[in-house]
């Protein structure tokens, strides 16, 4: 049974590094990124390529996956996203849909359709017990990196001037122009920032969940679960929202087979029904 | 004096809800292509239940207000329920199975209405996903029922009305198709020009002040809901009685979203936006699929990135132009005085 | 005489903050009366919450004898009781005739109606048209509300209030916001509604208040201060102090 937890805390870790992108950007931007699934994509594509055929190590392929994600994610959010802000949350659907149908078509042609492995190291292959509980090596690494990353990013968000500024920008953009923070760059950073964590967790994700054309359809909406249920004004919220997420998947499907996928439904609506911000959002904003 | 007043309102607001000359010209435009187009029967077959689908979602979407990337759940459990009703000859005449499929998607309409009453845009965009996606997941996991990923095999539908049997060419299925979209189609114009019709685009302006005056805005919006859902519901029962054939894919994302685009290219709000979006769609769907077979996903997701950043109301401007000019040519033919048929709820 | 709307010990709490404290207003039918007090004194949230917009954090509400503290908004409505906003809370894409007829067809029940055509019904239209002659809006009838000037749309705000033939009427600061040379047409409609509608008004507007009221309710700090006629309240130098200021007072 611990394993399952294991395996449900290597997942929903796995799930917060994907989907904490995505929560600061509806939270800063009040912009609804149906899309950002394809950056994740974008990330593990980039890292098979490196790894399978440039022969990278598998440890120098996650970095760089993040560092290009990173900067494809600032391109876009310059040239496309910033087109877009001010308009209804319905267009905003429309619009990131439609580069969500693009991404996965484009990858299709270009990569082909069949589910693609990245070639893991030996040393993260298989699995060893300690006092009992199997512990598999890949996800002990997603749980140490994903746990670092977390660490790291709330300490950018509450002790760095950046930090600061980027809370000031999520909670009014208006007055934080009046007081000279550059929102405009802390959108573009941030946007970019996210969209590498999304690529860094495609990377680390693919060995999990398959990596295929159709992963940004078909993990939407465990992305989208876990900003409703998080909310979107902390890095907690959402942390936790992954963990609970993460767990009761992998054990639901483990415990009982035939509902499994309808437990993480279930449980976004519940959230939902009573507490339509989220479980963790501030009673106040938007 | 004030009783010619009177009169002249109680006149424009009687003439406003009167058939417009375009509206004629557009339904004897799809009787005619019954007798003009025999060879494209089989695509107006599928123009026709995806128009009645859409004009569902515009019920909803463009007179209440309510955002839905689920639709397509009341869709697939009609889909469904009409497939397993002539498969299992439960009700072997389609016009009755259809009328069953649309009230068993009424109920999953009515049950989760409560579901988008609360909440924002994106609360409702979260919810009614989850909502199709769970269908999607039940339908999946009872593959003794519904056929799961394969689908539903074996499906033979009866003839309409005991008379008609359908025909390998789609002749039979378009009229079937046409005649049921005409039907709820008047429906549906007639509850929108009513005092019912108004309360949704009130809500939809501004509920807050809606039930100010006294509107129980949460029943209303549990109302139109439910009558979408039974639109949805037949819509999709049409499509398995047309195919016998039913499968997963009814429920799938992909097919609320190009259910929202269909809406987005014809325009919200006017009830004709379905039926044109849906010609415009199916035609561009063709073409597309003739040139990039597997890949026309592509381009329809590069449609909607256009759409949205050339803007949604300067897109429909530049229907309205066309449909103004179609008003102005058909004045020349007739001696009508009705007013400009500007659509109710869109911008002047 | 007795009070047609009365609260009794209503309390609003957002987490730490008070918006109102035990407050116990009593306004008698017929009454003229006005609500007033310095700004954040929680004068709208009284009305938002009398209205059912607000769900008190204590207390009860009686609307002629009845407790309506846990009725739905629209059901006050249709109980007798409406308001205005202070700012416009109007239907933009509709006009004002569409506006006005579908408050009148909710009040006569026919608003759920759905298969006549608006306008079939000719009691509705006679009462549209009337309204709409005395508020002045016959020649803006068929034009967009979002596209009238805002005189106007304060107008149809008070008329869509009246078209609920309501027993209690709740104003929020009808002339805010309104041009000078068009305030008098604001204030003629509220000085020329029928006696035995209740009016409860909220206003800055001094010389408003004292020539329309005939009781003044001052709230501060979301509690009941001063209430009494206007010369009481007027002579009274706590409510001076109250507005300008302790530290103008000797």
């Amino acid at each position: 049974m611990l394993t399952i937890l294991f395996d449900g805390i290597a997942y929903g870790m796995l799930l917060f590094v994907l989907a904490c992108g995505l929560s600061v950007t509806l939270g800063l931007m009040n912009f609804v990124n149906l899309a950002h699934g394809s950056f994740a994509m974008a990330g593990g594509y980039i890292t098979l390529v490196l790894v399978n055929r440039a022969g990278l190590p598998f440890f120098a392929g996650l970095p760089i996956a993040f560092i290009v994600t990173a900067l494809i994610g600032a391109l876009f959010e310059r040239t496309l996203y910033v087109h877009v802000y001010n308009k209804s949350h319905l267009d905003q659907v429309l619009f990131t849909i439609g580069l969500v149908f693009m991404s996965v078509a484009a990858v299709d042609y270009v990569m082909g359709s069949q589910q693609v492995f990245i070639q893991i190291p030996s040393v993260l292959q298989g699995r060893f017990e300690i006092f009992g509980i199997g512990v598999g090596r890949y996800r002990l690494l997603i749980i140490v990196v994903c746990g670092l990353l977390t660490v790291g990013l709330q300490l950018i968000l509450s002790s760095t001037r950046f930090g600061s500024r980027l809370r000031a920008s999520v909670d009014d953009a208006r007055v934080a122009r009046g007081l000279g923070i550059n929102v405009n760059a802390v959108f573009t950073l941030t946007f970019a920032f996210g969209s590498g964590l999304a690529g860094l967790g495609g990377a680390l994700g693919a060995e999990i969940l398959g990596l295929d054309p159709t992963f940004p359809l078909k993990y939407m909406v465990y992305f989208l679960i876990v900003v409703t249920v998080g909310g979107t004004s902390s890095i907690t919220g959402p942390f936790v929202a992954s963990l609970l997420i993460g767990v009761a998947d992998v054990a639901g499907k483990y415990y009982v087979p035939k509902f499994g996928a309808f437990v993480i439904y279930t449980i976004m609506i519940i959230v939902l029904l009573l507490r339509p911000q989220g479980l963790f959002a501030r009673a106040s904003g938007k | 004096m004030s009783s010619s007043v009177q009169d002249q309102v109680a006149h424009h607001l009687a003439a406003r809800a009167r058939w417009r000359p375009l509206e004629y010209v557009f339904w004897l435009a799809a009787v005619a292509s019954v007798f003009l187009l025999p060879g494209r029967h089989l695509i107006l077959t599928e123009i026709a239940w995806l128009a009645l689908f859409a004009l569902s979602l515009d019920l909803i979407l463009g007179y209440a207000g309510i955002i839905s990337l689920g639709h397509a759940a009341f869709f697939g459990l009609g889909s469904y329920a009409g497939a397993l009703l002539a498969k299992y000859g439960v009700v072997t005449e389609p016009v009755l199975a259809l009328l069953v499929s649309g009230l068993c998607a009424a109920v999953l309409g009515f049950a989760t209405s409560f579901l988008v009453l609360r909440g924002s845009d994106l609360t409702r965009l979260m919810v009614t996903l989850g909502v199709a996606l769970i269908m999607r997941e039940i339908a999946n996991q009872i593959p003794q029922l519904t056929g799961g990923a394969d689908g539903l095999q074996g499906v033979t539908v009866g003839p309409i009305l005991g008379m008609f049997d359908f025909d390998i060419f789609g002749h039979v299925s378009y009229v079937y198709c046409l005649v049921v979209l005409f039907v709820l189609f008047v429906l549906a114009r007639r509850i929108v020009y009513s005092p019912f019709g108004l309360s949704l685009r009130a809500i939809k302006g501004n509920s807050l002040r809606a039930s100010s005056i006294g509107i129980s805005v949460n029943a209303r919006l549990v109302a139109v809901y439910t009558l979408a859902a039974f639109y949805a519901g037949v819509a999709g029962a049409l499509l398995a009685q047309t195919t016998a054939f039913a499968s997963l894919d009814v429920f799938s994302f992909e097919r609320s979203a190009d259910l929202l685009l269909v809406l987005i290219i014809g325009g919200t709000g006017y009830l004709y936006g379905g039926l044109i979006g849906a010609v415009i769609f199916k035609l561009m769907q063709d073409w597309i699929a003739n040139l990039t077979p597997q890949y026309w996903q592509f381009w329809i997701g590069l449609v909607l990135v256009l759409i949205v950043l050339v803007g949604r109301d300067r897109f429909g401007s530049w229907t309205g132009g066309v449909r103004a000019l179609a008003v102005g040519v058909l004045r020349r033919f007739s001696r009508g005085a009705a007013p400009v048929p500007v659509p109710p709820g869109e911008g002047r | 005489m007795g009070a047609v709307l009365e609260t009794v010990g209503l309390e609003k709490h957002f987490g730490g903050l008070t918006a109102v404290a035990g407050l116990s207003l009593k306004i008698e039918k017929g009454a003229r009366h006005a609500l007033i007090g310095p700004n954040g004194a929680g004068k709208t949230t009284v009305i938002n919450l009398l209205t059912g917009v607000l769900r008190p954090s204590a207390g009860r509400i009686l609307l002629e004898g009845e407790d309506i503290t846990s009725l739905e908004s629209y059901r006050r409505v249709r109980r007798g009781l409406a308001r205005t906003f202070q700012i416009n809370q109007l239907f933009p894409d509709l006009t004002p005739l569409e506006t006005i007829g579908l408050a009148i067809s909710e009040r006569m029940g026919v608003g759920a109606q759905w298969w006549r055509v608006v306008g079939s019904s000719p009691a509705v239209v006679a009462e549209i048209v009337e309204l709409l002659d005395r508020f002045h809006l016959t020649d803006a009838m068929y034009q967009r509300t979002g596209n009238l000037p805002y005189g106007k749309q304060r107008l149809l705000e008070i008329a869509l209030a009246i078209a609920c033939r309501p027993r209690v009427l709740l104003l929020d600061e009808p002339a805010a916001g309104v041009p000078e040379d068009e305030r008098h047409e604001i204030l003629a409609t509220v000085a020329a509604l029928p006696a035995d509608v209740t009016v409860l008004l909220i206003e800055h507007d001094m010389d408003i208040v004292f020539s329309f009221a005939d009781r003044i309710s001052v709230l501060v700090n979301g509690a009941l201060f001063v209430d009494g006629p206007p010369e009481e309240v007027a002579r009274d130098p706590r409510v001076k102090a109250v507005y300008l200021g302790e530290s103008l007072d000797a």
